[in-house]
């Protein structure tokens, strides 16, 4: 059996490179895989594009990768409260497409499902729909949406066993499990590593076909926050 | 008239407007203060970061940051309360499972179309699920002060806004009565505040009628 479980990603260096299309678990902060980001940013690579509900928060998670200069492009619903994206989007040194998101969660289902795309009613008639493809269904509008593939998902789980099951902790299970069907390399950081065979079967929402490699957070919870130990 | 601030009796009026075993879906700002006055009824609440059935603020030492409102503010579960990932979050949302949304509002047109994502001349980068709960809500109902601080109605002919979806809302709840969207026409439910009917015409300056069925006192 490969073993999956590594210390940082720098032991699996060769898979990132420039260029490519990271899916980030995460909604703020919440299931969002911080120490993950903290060693990709230790990394020399650039014009990465982050598929993401938003940037983290402001200094932390995502954020942080943008503010290093490595981002070219996001992808995600909700990216208002990110002032500084806000700004480099107006300076035009950031690129940012806009995805409601319900649509953004279905296209990385689909991508993940070998589903090309699918039509949805959401934003027909709107400016998101600008460009789009638009079909009627039984009397209804619909447009189409593309699906959404990753080079690299990077998420975030509670516990994983050695094989890759992942179990996960209330809602910052949101855009993980399905980041972790879409992406060519799957890389999860989790609270706890346990042995095949101790986590109930029945409890398991990522089954391990998805996971290629598991790393323990440095991250503990605080309050409100996470806090790296 | 009450002490209650003009966002606090909004959020009141709407909260009876819920019903007991309604699935309900509250976006962030007045909408959000309906929790408060939801009293005895059993509402459950849907949330789109992934749960359904969320509870009030948790006491200090039981905060979680694992478990958060799509606000991003610390909750708790009710019992019953189930956990899920976003695409099926929005299942439940765009698939027309949820009873009502309520939803914070910058324009509405006399048509019933809303505009809540976006102000023209400035970056559009926040959409959220605000698309998805129109296109999918099995009722809306939107949320805010009647005119914006400059003195300027919300409710207009035409908006100025970008639209949030081709969906005609059920109810705008404002401080000073509630208007219903019936086949083009704007229909003055309830009288809250203190403008009349005739008073609410003429500043509004839109074709307006009257079908009050009880008088709101609070």
């Amino acid at each position: 059996m490969k073993n999956k479980v590594i210390e940082s990603i720098n032991e699996i260096r060769e898979v990132f490179r420039d260029n490519q299309k990271i899916l980030a678990g995460g909604f703020g902060l919440s299931g969002s895989p911080l120490t993950i980001i903290d060693q990709i940013m230790e990394l020399d690579i650039k014009n990465l594009h982050l598929v993401s509900n938003n940037l983290g928060d402001d200094g932390f998670g995502l954020h942080k990768l943008f503010t290093q200069g490595k981002v070219q492009k996001v992808i995600g619903s909700y990216f208002t409260m990110n002032n500084e994206a806000v700004m480099a989007w107006s300076e035009g040194t950031l690129d940012i497409e806009l995805i409601p998101q319900g649509t953004l969660a279905e296209a990385i289902r689909c991508g993940g499902a070998g589903i090309g795309g699918f039509y949805t009613k959401t934003a027909v008639g709107t400016e998101l729909a600008i460009g789009k493809e638009e079909r009627e269904i039984d009397g209804e509008r619909y447009i189409f949406e593309k699906a959404i593939k990753g080079d690299i998902a990077i998420i975030r789980a509670k516990t994983a066993d050695l094989l890759g099951n992942l179990t996960y902790h209330r809602t910052a299970r949101n855009f993980n499990p399905i980041m972790a069907t879409a992406a060519d390399i799957v890389i999860v950081e989790v609270d706890e590593i346990v042995e095949i065979g101790e986590l109930d079967p029945e409890t398991i929402i990522t089954p391990h076909v998805y996971v290629d490699y598991i790393i323990q957070t440095k991250y503990t919870k605080v309050g409100e926050s996470y806090v790296k130990s | 008239m009450s002490n209650l601030d003009v966002r606090n009796v909004i959020a009141k009026r709407i909260a009876q407007e819920l019903k007991d075993r309604q699935v309900v879906n509250l976006g962030i700002g007045i909408p959000t203060l309906v929790i408060s006055y939801l009293e005895d009824k059993e509402v459950y609440l849907q949330s789109e970061n992934g749960l359904l059935g969320m509870g009030p603020p948790p006491l200090e030492d039981e905060i979680d940051a694992d478990l958060v409102s799509a606000g991003k503010e610390p909750i708790t579960l009710k019992k019953g309360a189930t956990l899920f990932d976003s695409a099926n979050s929005f299942v439940m949302i765009r698939g027309g499972h949820i009873d009502v949304a309520v939803l914070g509002v910058l324009q509405v047109s006399i048509k019933g179309e809303i505009a809540n994502w976006a102000i023209p001349n400035q970056p559009i980068l926040g959409v959220g699920g605000a698309m998805d709960l129109i296109a999918g809500a099995k009722k809306v109902i939107c949320a805010g002060t009647l005119f914006t601080k400059n003195g300027e109605a919300k409710l207009v002919k035409e908006l100025q806004y970008p639209i949030s979806g081709l969906r005609q809302i059920d109810l705008f709840i404002t401080e000073y009565a509630v208007f219903a969207f019936e086949n083009g026409e704007v229909i003055i439910k309830e009288i809250i505040g203190d403008l009349t009917f005739e008073q609410l015409k003429e500043r509004l300056n839109i074709p307006l009628r009257q079908e009050i069925t009880n008088i709101y006192m609070n």
